[in-house]
């Protein structure tokens, strides 16, 4: 019986595996929850901003900032939002294959590249892969707040203004829904002016204080609540996928101690058999 | 009855206010200022302070913002609030902070600093206060 005693203890701690994976299964869902509710709390800012923005890009400002204006593209920046904890299934993974292919397709044209990290999964990643880090921010926790990513966005949109970059992209997760999450590389440096029908006559806004001031807070804030709402979403993203990596490992878990149950029952019922074969035959022995 | 206009509210972390107000006044950057009806487009930046609204009826709602900026199209006011406190030297600080967590290394705090938090809690203090004020009195009415 000494396999089955090695089997036995094998049942009990792929159990204790799996109490342990189900259980972060479900935190991992109820913090979903959470982060959905944030990302859907952040979204009338990140459209009203946008339509603000829209307007300005639609009026004929006598005044035009760096961050409007195309120029040639010489260093081009990435922002990349990670998250801070691993167990998420494929999900960093799959934004650095993302963001590799399109900082590949820049460094072929001899373009170098700055990168921006958020979340302590891109650091790692990176500070392996190699890259020229400029900035990074980690441990922003589950409930990130703006606070915590003005000062890496601050370096990246002043690498833009002294022309140190000339094109700035984020890269981040998109919260499809629970089950799927995809990478997505979004422009943000130069600003593309949307085409809104309704604006399109000779107009102008005041500016108070002076145009360029303004403008420049403006679109500061607008860039921010774009990698605000990255990151938020990000959040989400994590939560989503690490419920479900979480969900096969349990049930992976619970094939294994099937299986394995089956190996334990048929080298007991072997035993069993073993043993009366040998009482039969000692038994047949004495009579004869 | 006045004319209304239609004004949102928002901050990066929630939404306020959205609906029908007849008049919106603001503290902008430059001095306080009144929004009806037909406004010219107008950018402004806002100061911390009281938002107080006069909606579509009559009643008065009273918000505070600790800064932001505020759109006026002719028939939309959009108030972008901000939620984190700000000031140059505090941006500086946090760029400072990430460029050094590049780096791994730790930042020791500069007398500056703390002085300009100190400077933007006493002002956000006081807005806070005065924005108190406009809602005891309104209550009062």
């Amino acid at each position: 019986m000494a396999g089955a005693k090695e089997i036995r203890t094998q049942i009990s701690s792929i159990k204790s595996t799996q109490k342990i994976t189900s259980a972060m299964e479900m935190v991992a869902a109820s913090k979903m929850r959470k982060a959905q509710e944030r990302m859907q709390l952040g979204k009338p800012y990140t459209s009203r901003m946008r339509s603000v923005i829209g307007h300005l890009a639609n009026a004929n400002p006598e005044y035009t900032h760096t961050f409007m204006k195309q120029r040639e593209v010489k260093r081009v920046g990435f922002i990349v939002v990670s998250t801070d904890r691993g167990l998420c299934g494929g999900l960093n993974t799959n934004m650095f294959k993302a963001a590799l292919q399109s900082m590949q397709s820049y460094s072929a044209q001899g373009n170098s590249i700055d990168l921006c990290l958020i979340g302590a999964k891109a650091t790692a990643f990176f500070n392996r892969f190699g890259g020229n880090i400029v900035a990074s921010t980690r441990d922003i926790g589950e409930a990130p707040s703006v606070t915590d990513l003005i000062g890496s966005v601050k370096v990246m949109l002043d690498a833009y203004a002294d022309n140190q970059i000339d094109k700035l992209y984020l890269v981040s997760n998109e919260f499809v829904n629970a089950m799927t999450q995809s990478p997505q590389v979004q422009q943000l440096l130069p600003l593309e002016a949307n085409d809104d029908k309704e604006l399109q006559h000779h107009w102008d806004y005041l500016y108070e204080p002076d145009a360029e001031e303004l403008l420049d807070g403006l679109l500061t804030r607008y860039i921010e609540s774009q990698v605000y709402q990255a990151v938020v979403e990000n959040s989400a993203c994590e939560q989503a996928a690490r419920m479900i990596a979480m969900k096969s490992a349990t049930d992976n878990a619970g094939d294994m101690i099937d299986d394995l149950q089956l190996v334990y029952n048929k080298a007991r019922q072997a035993a069993i058999t073993q043993e009366l074969s040998e009482i039969v035959g000692g038994a047949a022995a004495v009579s004869s | 009855m006045a004319m209304t206009i239609h004004c949102d509210i928002v901050s990066a972390e929630s939404e306020i206010f959205s609906g029908l107000v007849e008049l919106v006044v603001a503290t902008g950057s430059l001095g306080d200022l009144g929004i009806t009806y037909g406004h010219a487009p107008l950018l402004t930046g806002l100061a911390p302070g009281p938002i107080r609204l006069k909606k579509q009826g009559g009643e008065e709602e009273v918000y505070y913002v600790s800064g932001g900026y505020l759109e006026v199209q002719p028939n939309l006011v959009t108030i972008l609030a901000d939620t984190a406190l700000r000031a140059g030297d505090m941006d500086e600080a946090a760029a400072e902070t990430a460029k050094k967590e590049a780096a791994a290394k730790l930042l020791s705090q500069s007398g500056e600093i703390d002085y300009s938090k100190a400077a933007i809690q006493l002002a956000e203090a006081s807005a806070q206060l005065r924005a108190l004020q406009a809602i005891r009195r309104n209550a009062r009415k």
